[in-house]
């Protein structure tokens, strides 16, 4: 059922107008002369906050070497399927990486697919895979928004280790635990 | 057929559960046939108890009895005969069922010996699950988790020992994941009859190894992979390929000789990862040979036919058939088909040429039987072939006879199903004189000459039926899909038939079962559906008085005589 509201006269000051627009420019001249609240992106750039989840990438280990055994347990948890690994061995002749035995030959992360969630993150065994600061990917084609191993070891760089877990592996091999 | 006599069942009681068990049943079968597992690495049902794990440590009474009357001593509190209990647990896989056994599996006392047993196997593994292939499927691991303590008390460094040692061709192992079970040894010992393992030195020092100047390179070495609890002997072809939590299982049959292993077939996304031994005990217990396990290979091989072809040009499915309809229209057809092929393509052979009154031939192949797992007989499926009525007796290793009608030009095509016609002694001279229509799954010198070449699938992408030498009808399933184009197998012959100006047949397995069922007699009862996965025995005597070529295998024995001295 309709019914009518009674719009209320304007006051006189209402009617003259110019008080309003008086209020209006000290609102105006008040963040004229206030701080920025935004920034120049993309020449400027936000400082993201420790625990931010970014892109997922591969870290290496201080002494530059790869940290991922391939595993597989990315794969397996990341809900959207973005993962993708090609296990390998890791051949004898490489002294230094030799009794890590496996490694990933080959290391996609789909990043149309990607959720950034974390669990790949949580999962790791080795501390491998981390989402770190970068949140931009942008890319003109769909290949280009796959990172591979390269890419991600790119964005991953290096990250400060706390187990030195395969150094106290091979210490131990040379060791030898003779009785 | 004499049935076996029953076996003298016992009363035990689990948990204080009675179930009645074959004597001579040890204590875990009794236990898992009342629902109860107990935890074990050193046991295996087909082999021999050693005892040297002490995982399976359990708590076992037995009805006191007077000693000196031999009258049960009974339990005022309850009315029924006491139980003494042991003062300590004995090991359920080396203790067999008697009568009125008791058993506790779930006391702190039991649970306690399983915790400790646990602790000190994992005083010196690696713990290095993120890089084993066992990981997922690692009895060490299912333990772990249930009676390990999450942390290690250990402060002492842990033993190394050698990580990738090759104990054979297609064998790796990790000296320090191995809990020395010692069920390697014994299945070399006991089944594949090849004493090449052992243990030497002792203590933490205790390694497996080799015979000095030997290696464990028999065709049965992966299965010591397969019944490894742990990840230390590890399979070089699949070493590091995918993890097993990703693998899909598909129940298969081995297809490499006339025993029919049933197999499992492990694959992901399409692609076949590795073929493991699937359990029957009626043919091949819980193991099949090597050589079966290296067969998906053919899947994914450089000489694949994926293309439907006309005189070596790629043509179109429907006008490749059209021409070889038209080739097998023009009469005077011969049919060679295939022991390799399944029960149902088979059948539909046998009405490809029934109707075009063409004589149909099988290729034998025979090479030495091992007594194990693979027979004398390499064509997995004969025994259908004689079953559907495809042949009535046994295929020659030259088809002579079809080299003789060609000469004599009797024959004016040839439709090949899947074998290699220049191996089975036809000259390219004879196969230039008549057109060729060869149906298979690789390249070779019949499909390079032949007329028409029609793609086929391999086992591991159909669905059927073989029937092995014992004459048990077994099925395999569809493990991964077939090459983008190329038709099902039925489909393909169903289309052959029509092609050929024959009748339109059902081409699904249910559909063409029914007509099976109705046409040949021996399999009259069966559907594809109701058969179980350890296959139904059929009737083989109409068949006995063939000369056979198999010899003593696992579980089956030559009828014929002439075969036994063979």
């Amino acid at each position: 059922m309709p019914y009518v509201i009674e719009r209320k006269p304007l006051t006189l000051l209402e009617r003259l107008y110019i008080p309003q627009i008086i209020a209006g420019m000290r609102v105006t001249l008040k963040h004229f002369v206030s701080p920025n609240v935004t920034m120049e992106y993309p020449e400027q750039r936000p400082a993201i906050p420790a625990g931010y989840r970014g892109v997922p990438t591969l870290v290496m280990d201080p002494n530059g070497r790869e940290k991922c055994v391939s595993c597989q347990l990315c794969e397996f948890v990341c809900p959207p399927k973005a993962i993708r690994i090609t296990p390998g061995e890791i051949p004898a002749d490489q002294p230094d990486r030799a009794h890590v035995e496996k490694g990933p030959k080959a290391f996609d992360i789909d990043m149309l697919r990607c959720i950034y969630c974390g669990l790949c993150q949580e999962v790791c065994p080795e501390e491998a895979i981390f989402l770190q600061n970068q949140y931009s990917m942008t890319g003109f084609t769909r290949a280009e928004m796959v990172n591979d191993k390269a890419r991600l070891y790119e964005l991953g760089g290096t990250l400060p280790d706390e187990h030195f877990k395969w150094d106290k592996k091979k210490a131990a091999a040379e060791h030898g635990n003779a009785h | 057929m004499i049935a076996p006599p029953k076996p003298d069942l016992v009363t035990v009681n689990v948990d204080g559960k009675d179930i009645a068990v074959p004597k001579g049943t040890n204590m875990i079968e009794a236990a898992r046939l009342a629902s109860v597992e107990v935890p074990h690495y050193c046991y295996h049902p087909k082999l021999t108890v050693a005892g040297n794990c002490r995982m399976c440590l359990v708590e076992m009474g037995l009805p006191a009895v007077d000693p000196a009357t031999k009258t049960p001593i009974m339990d005022p509190a309850t009315g029924k005969q006491k139980i003494n209990w042991m003062p300590r647990p004995t090991i359920a896989c080396a203790t067999n069922a008697s009568p009125g056994l008791h058993i506790r599996t779930n006391t702190p006392a039991v649970v306690d010996c399983r915790n400790s047993v646990t602790e000190f196997l994992l005083i010196n593994h690696p713990l290095d699950c993120p890089i084993c292939d066992q990981a997922g499927e690692c009895k060490l691991q299912e333990h772990s988790t249930a009676y390990g303590r999450g942390y290690s008390r250990f402060v002492e460094q842990k033993n190394v020992k050698p990580k990738r040692t090759q104990l054979g061709p297609r064998v790796t192992l990790d000296d320090e994941r191995c809990i020395l079970c010692s069920r390697c040894v014994r299945f070399s010992k006991e089944v594949a009859k090849d004493d090449v393992l052992g243990f030497i030195d002792r203590g933490s020092y205790s390694t497996l190894t080799c015979y000095p100047g030997r290696k464990l390179e028999n065709n049965y070495s992966l299965n010591t992979v397969d019944i490894c609890p742990v990840g230390a002997l590890t399979s070089t072809d699949f070493r590091f390929k995918m993890r097993v939590w990703f693998l899909k299982q598909t129940p298969s049959i081995d297809t490499e000789s006339s025993v029919g292993a049933n197999t499992e077939v492990w694959s992901r996304e399409g692609s076949i990862y590795r073929i493991t031994p699937r359990q029957n005990d009626a043919v091949n217990d819980t193991w099949m040979a090597d050589s079966g396990r290296i067969l998906y290979k053919q899947v994914k091989a450089a000489d694949r036919l994926v293309e439907y072809s006309i005189e070596g040009t790629a043509a179109l499915p429907a006008v490749a058939l059209a021409k070889a309809g038209g080739l097998l229209r023009a009469g005077s057809v011969a049919i060679v088909g295939s022991g390799r092929s399944s029960v149902e393509e088979q059948f539909l052979t046998r009405k490809l040429a029934e109707y075009l009154k063409a004589p149909v031939t099988l290729v034998s192949r025979v090479g030495p039987g091992d007594k194990i797992l693979v027979s004398a007989d390499r064509n997995p499926n004969v025994r259908g072939a004689l079953v559907t009525g495809l042949v009535s007796s046994l295929p020659a290793q030259q088809l002579t006879e079809l080299a003789a009608a060609i000469d004599a030009g009797q024959v004016k095509s040839v439709l090949s199903i899947g074998e290699d016609l220049t191996a089975a002694g036809l000259t390219a001279a004879q196969l230039a004189k008549v057109p060729v229509v060869y149906l298979g799954t690789q390249r070779n010198a019949t499909s390079e000459s032949a007329q028409v070449v029609i793609p086929t699938l391999t086992v591991f992408e159909k669905a059927g039926t073989f029937v092995n030498q014992q004459f048990r009808l077994q099925k395999f399933a569809k493990a991964v899909p077939g090459p983008a184009g190329v038709a099902d197998d039925l489909a393909t012959l169903a289309q052959l038939i029509t092609a050929a100006g024959g009748p339109t047949l059902a081409s699904d397995l249910g559909a063409l079962w029914a007509i099976i069922a109705a046409e040949v007699k021996p399999l009259a009862t069966v559907t594809y559906a109701n058969l179980t996965a350890s296959g139904l025995l059929l009737d083989g005597t109409p068949w006995a008085a063939l000369p056979f070529v198999e010899g003593e295998t696992l579980h089956f024995k030559p009828a014929s005589p002439v075969a036994a001295s063979a």
